[in-house]
């Protein structure tokens, strides 16, 4: 991109390849799914398979936004992310793992109330900035950094690397309150997160297992250095989580010399400060 | 079949203007697709190119001296929360392009940090748009697009680009980066824009 007095002005073409707009494109209207399977993955969160007809197909790292409606034809929509690749063998079945939040006003229903068997609208995919598949960038090694249920975008970019049998470098940093709070543990550590290749951390901020290798304390500069890919390795860092734990890792990726651009967030929650 | 039976939902909304699908929020989230960057305000400058090619640009020092403006504006985010009654101050596109020339009728918005979102130039004026540096009465915090970002509150919050830097004035469509990525052109909450093709 040309530009003068030295100034680079941001450019459409800069950011993304054009294609991509056709591939991530979200499809119109919205869908009528089932409640196919659902299970508890801790106290306060549950994965729900949906199975959706003519499902367009997703990558790890996109969300969904579902619609419920009340008797009185109330209707709220939110967003979930999609924590399962697409199966070729159930290519109508689609995952979604919801976090219940305290005074929320749809996710405690998702979690205690909605029964197999139900019905929900839904619409999606959605988002292509946030994703990975196996060949991604040409392989470069991948970062991935969660806070809470920030890991359930990222435990998609897992089972997408397995399930592909790609090799790319993975290293995954999961924050996480307590041992009860945590989401996938058994998945993504010891023998059978071994078996994967990924090099998995577990981060427990408020009260670490006996066995854990470390105290209870929040991610630092030093746990992402120790941790993360050297930045010479222009790694792809996938970061997600509340907004105040986005923006403490980012900085430390900054502060680590990571290019700002080979940086991909995903925030929710307020600002926090 | 009954859509999710059991579903009742909050109190129902009364007294605010709730563009359809979306819900009120008291505090104020941060989206944002990478790191916040941080920008200095020694080097902190604004840019409008017309389609020429000829620059207007501004300093930090320049903005503020420019004639301020006090709005009171409600935000509509794509993700669906909505906050209203929030308290903006900065300088309104009207005073900036008054003396670009152009006849381009589209604008892609340039930031710092690499985002760029699109709009056509009729929503940058006509009162309708500010390149805002204060919020709630203080400087606008980094999270939220400081030293200052574009704020078009008529448009789904994306279009209100956080970091703005510069402002080209094309002929020619040009996408921004969610726009690329399958949102909405021009993103209007009252009509529910929120995806190509809505």
């Amino acid at each position: 991109m040309t530009s003068s007095g030295g100034v680079e002005l941001g450019t459409a073409g800069a950011a993304v390849p054009a294609r991509l707009g056709e591939r991530f494109a979200t499809t119109r209207g919205w869908r009528v799914a089932t409640l196919a399977a659902a299970h508890a993955e801790s106290a306060t969160a549950r994965t729900l398979e949906l199975d959706v007809p003519d499902w367009p197909g997703h990558l790890a790292g996109q969300h969904v936004d579902l619609r419920l409606t009340a008797a009185d034809g109330y209707t709220a929509e939110r967003a979930y992310s999609l924590s399962a690749p697409l199966d070729p063998a159930r290519p109508g079945r689609v995952a979604v793992t919801v976090q219940r939040v305290r005074g929320g006003e749809v996710s405690p229903y998702l979690v205690d109330t909605f029964a197999t068997g139900q019905l929900v609208e839904v619409r999606g995919p959605v988002g292509g900035w946030f994703v990975w598949e196996p060949g991604f960038a040409d392989a470069v090694p991948v970062l991935l950094v969660a806070g809470g249920s920030g890991i359930v975008p990222l435990v998609a970019m897992v089972r997408a690397r397995r399930a592909a049998g790609d090799r790319t470098p993975f290293r995954l940093l999961y924050s996480v309150r307590t041992p009860d709070d945590a989401l996938f543990t058994d998945e993504l550590t010891g023998v059978r997160g071994g078996a994967d290749g990924v090099d998995t951390q577990v981060f427990y901020t408020r009260a670490a297992p006996l066995d854990a290798p470390r105290e209870a304390r929040r991610i630092g500069l030093q746990d992402v250095a120790a941790h993360g890919w050297p930045p010479e390795l222009r790694p792809v860092c996938y970061v997600c989580g509340p907004t105040g734990f986005v923006e403490a890792v980012t900085r430390m990726l900054l502060a680590l010399g990571h290019d700002p651009a080979t940086i991909r967030a995903e925030r929710f929650g307020p600002a926090g400060d | 079949m009954t859509l999710t039976p059991g579903f009742q939902g909050r109190p129902r909304p009364t007294g605010v203007a709730l563009p359809p699908g979306q819900y009120e929020v008291a505090d104020f989230p941060v989206l944002s697709a990478g790191p916040t960057p941080h920008v200095p305000l020694e080097s902190w400058e604004l840019v409008i190119r017309n389609e020429d090619g000829a620059d207007w640009r501004w300093s930090w020092h320049e903005l503020q001296r420019l004639p301020q403006e006090d709005a009171r504006v409600d935000l509509h985010c794509v993700t669906r929360w909505s906050k209203f009654g929030t308290s903006w101050r900065g300088v309104s596109l009207d005073v900036l392009l008054a003396d670009v020339t152009s006849s381009a009728q589209y604008a892609l918005v340039g930031c710092y940090g690499g985002y760029t979102t699109n709009l056509p130039v009729a929503d940058l004026l006509g009162g309708k748009a500010w390149i805002a540096h204060t919020y709630d009465g203080a400087a606008l915090a980094p999270v939220h697009g400081g030293p200052a970002r574009l704020l078009v509150p008529h448009l789904y919050l994306w279009k209100s680009a956080k970091w703005v830097r510069s402002i080209q004035l094309l002929r020619d469509e040009q996408r921004g980066f969610w726009e690329q990525l399958g949102y909405h052109d021009y993103g209007d909450p009252w009509r529910e824009q929120r995806y190509q093709g809505d």
